[in-house]
């Protein structure tokens, strides 16, 4: 089993490395396939680990020791367990799609080869974090996601700023610096939380580090849970850390899909699921209920957002940060299996949806705007079809995906007695559904409004729909088919949550008014946009539509409060302190340097004599020099 | 009677002869003369202080210098010839190719 674990480790790299060695060189259709098909080998190794955890448990080992130095030593351990071949097959699974898809769709790219090489480190980078059995290795293997990140939203770094009226974009290369330093200054909370561990049981291993929790001081479980969901706040994206998820955007579509929808951002959930011991202690149950304040927070705040944006993929980027609010407040309220299942039915139908925004961004020479689309079902009438499940299931509509997670969320806010979570994520609900179809109909219903832009939208090859497929079938089938056996599954390592009997009896009413909101929301972006786009001046005119179509002034008000004045006191210092004194002062050694060379020259006659007498002049000093330190010594 | 501070002191006259007229000189060959007498000041010195001590070793490095002045010389005055044949003269104040 040892050596499943390093092929589904492995092939990603080497698929890595193989597509690097043609990184300069024009496209060739090799590095695309070669890394598709070593996706694929780790996707069946993932798949038969799982069903080897399944039946004979976890499978753990050690490749070698890595770091040794006193009393120091973290191993290169992996541990396969429930959570983590789960997360291993919805990793491998969305990546494999992912991959097949890029091939069509970065068909014409000149960094063809470079751009397969990014995707599959990122995949190695990815699988080192959740298969690491320590905080070193999940550390590296966050760090190694976020340097991924960082590469391929900023791919198209040569591209300019390009400006729409109401959307203002930015630059990839402005985007790909945004998300680093963000995810920079959280990973500083998170290597706090990983030396506080470090520091008080004298090791890294979560086993060791779970086992010691009970004989550990409150105060001391309080500040590494914190400090660890400060990391976690970070990767996925949480207020008020949102801003870079958005503008991640810039990057390529297949990206989005995978590291910003299905992935990289669903790390921090991962963090906070295998830390359960550490959150479901009672000292710590203060910043469990936080997370899940904070979960509900971000879930409706971002549902806002998206109500009224613009762009295609800003839309499912706002609908990722909510979705990650909800998998935040199942775990945060202590269902973790909840949040898992969610992270796994949201990345399918998530990918799915951003892979069919890539589609129509195809087809549409790269517009983003949905105000210029419309009726694009009759041209592309697959990409509507799974866009269209894919926003069915995000809007928890039975019997997709979204419907068994999500609702098992709400029922987890009843059953916990937190009303008000269970009214915020209940009415986030119905906002999802609107926001989903309002982008859903104005894409693919309605008049159709490119034809005055000049454009001549087609449907992508059919092994790219094909490739899609399985996101569509997972989509569909993954709530009804797989939750049972799901929830057994990570009982193993995660704690059983059972719902109360009184939750159990009046489950179907929620479950009817989850459905009720959704059915509404959906029905009210059909009444508004279904026929068309009419756009209302009162409305977009309104206070709260600017507030929300300007992401809350948030990117302003960071803008002003920290990247301005940062910038002011970088210009302050560098004209006054390092202009002024510190070059000062290594200018002012070159010149005497120069200076007293410039003097010195003039002993250059070339005139023997001269030098004789210069040597002795030398001769003579040396000799008063020795005779000194004779006198003086 | 002839003491060793005698010889040391005729060793350090003509040694201060030769520096002057190392320093002084313009006449490439009269700075070769110079430099043998320098040498063979030292010559003097290490002769007699060996002498005084009935030790040999100073006698035996007398000789070595006096090989190694034979040989630097000959090399020397050979450099002497071909420089004086391309150039015309041996004046020091003449021959500044290296002026920086």
């Amino acid at each position: 089993m040892e050596s499943l674990v390093y092929v589904a480790l492995f092939a990603p790299l080497v698929g890595s490395l193989f597509a690097a060695l043609f990184g300069m060189s024009p496209k060739n259709l090799i590095t695309g396939i070669a890394t598709s098909a070593l996706l694929f080998i780790s996707w069946m190794a993932s798949v038969l680990l799982l069903i080897h955890v399944a039946g004979n448990g976890a499978v753990s080992t050690t490749l070698m020791d890595w770091i040794g130095a006193g009393d120091l030593l973290i191993q290169f351990g992996f541990q396969v367990d429930a959570v983590t071949a789960v997360m291993m097959v919805v990793v491998t699974t969305v990546s494999t799609v992912v991959h097949v898809y890029s091939i069509g769709y970065m068909d014409h790219d000149k960094g063809f080869n470079r751009f397969f090489s990014y995707l599959s480190a990122f995949v190695f980078s990815m699988m080192i974090l959740v298969m690491s059995d320590n905080f070193a290795g999940l550390f590296i293997g966050w760090e190694g996601v976020g340097v991924c990140s960082w590469l391929l939203i900023g791919f198209w770094y040569h591209k300019e700023d390009v400006s729409t009226d109401i959307n203002p974009s930015i630059s990839p290369s402005w985007a790909a610096n945004e998300a680093f330093i963000m995810n920079r200054i959280a990973d500083l909370g998170m290597l706090v939380g990983i030396f506080l561990i470090y520091w008080n049981t004298g090791s890294l291993t979560y086993d060791i580090f779970f086992a010691s929790i009970p004989t550990m001081d409150d105060g001391l479980l309080v500040a590494i849970a914190i400090a660890l969901f400060i990391g976690a706040m970070g990767k996925s994206a949480q207020f008020p850390l949102h801003t870079w998820l958005a503008d991640a955007m810039e990057g390529p579509t297949p990206v989005s899909a995978l590291i910003h929808a299905a992935t990289m951002v669903t790390a921090g959930v991962y963090l906070v699921i295998r830390a359960n011991p550490l959150y479901s202690h009672e000292a710590v149950e203060g910043v469990s209920l936080f997370i899940a304040c904070l979960g509900t927070f971000v879930a409706m705040f971002a549902a806002t957002m998206a109500l009224v944006n613009r762009d295609l993929k800003r839309i499912i980027a706002y609908s990722t940060l909510s979705q990650l609010g909800y998998m935040f407040a199942a775990a945060g309220l202590g269902a973790y299996w909840v949040a898992l299942f969610h992270l796994a039915a949201h990345a399918f139908f998530k990918a799915l949806l951003f892979l069919g925004a890539g589609n129509v961004m195809h087809a549409m020479h790269d517009e983003l705007d949905i105000f210029k689309m419309g009726g694009l079902s009759k041209v592309m009438k697959w990409t509507y079809i799974y866009m269209g499940l894919a926003s069915l299931a995000l809007a928890g509509i039975f019997p997709l995906a979204g419907f068994y997670s999500k609702d098992t969320i709400l029922e987890v806010a009843i059953n916990e007695d937190t009303y008000l979570i269970w009214f915020a994520l209940w009415v986030t609900a119905g906002l999802t559904a609107f926001y989903s179809f309002r982008q859903v109909f104005l894409t693919f219903g309605g008049n159709e409004r490119y034809k005055e832009l000049g454009h001549h939208p087609h449907e992508m090859p059919n092994y790219v729909l094909i490739a899609m497929a399985p996101l569509a079938i997972l989509a569909v089938i993954f709530g009804f088919v797989f939750m049972d056996s799901f929830q057994s599954f990570t009982s193993t390592v995660l704690p059983v949550y059972e719902m109360s009997h009184a939750t159990h009896k009046i489950a179907w009413v929620f479950i009817i008014l989850t459905t009720l909101i959704a059915l509404s929301g959906i029905f009210y972006a059909y009444k508004k946009y279904g026929v068309g786009l009419i756009r209302d001046e009162k409305v977009e005119g309104s206070f709260v539509y600017k507030l929300l179509s300007n992401q809350y002034y948030i990117p302003k008000f960071y803008d002003s409060m920290f990247t301005k004045p940062y910038a002011e006191i970088s210009d302050m210092l560098w004209k006054k302190v390092d202009l002024k004194i510190v070059d000062a002062v290594v200018d002012a050694i070159a010149k005497f340097i120069y200076f007293s060379g410039d003097k010195s020259r003039a002993m250059q006659t070339g005139n023997l004599s001269h030098y004789l007498n210069w040597m002795a002049v030398g001769v003579l000093l040396l000799a008063v020099i020795v005779s000194l330190s004779a006198v003086l010594g | 009677m002839i003491e060793l501070s005698h010889y040391l002191i005729i060793s350090g006259i003509l040694f201060s002869i030769g520096v002057v007229g190392v320093l002084r000189r313009k006449n490439l060959l009269m700075l070769f003369f110079a430099t043998e007498i320098m040498l063979n000041a030292a010559n003097i010195a290490f002769a007699a202080t060996s002498s005084y001590y009935g030790d040999l070793s100073g006698q035996m490095f007398a000789f070595f210098i006096i090989a190694v002045a034979a040989s630097e010389v000959a090399v020397g005055l050979g450099l002497l010839i071909v420089l004086y044949k391309k150039q015309g003269t041996l004046d020091l104040d003449n021959l500044v190719a290296m002026k920086g």
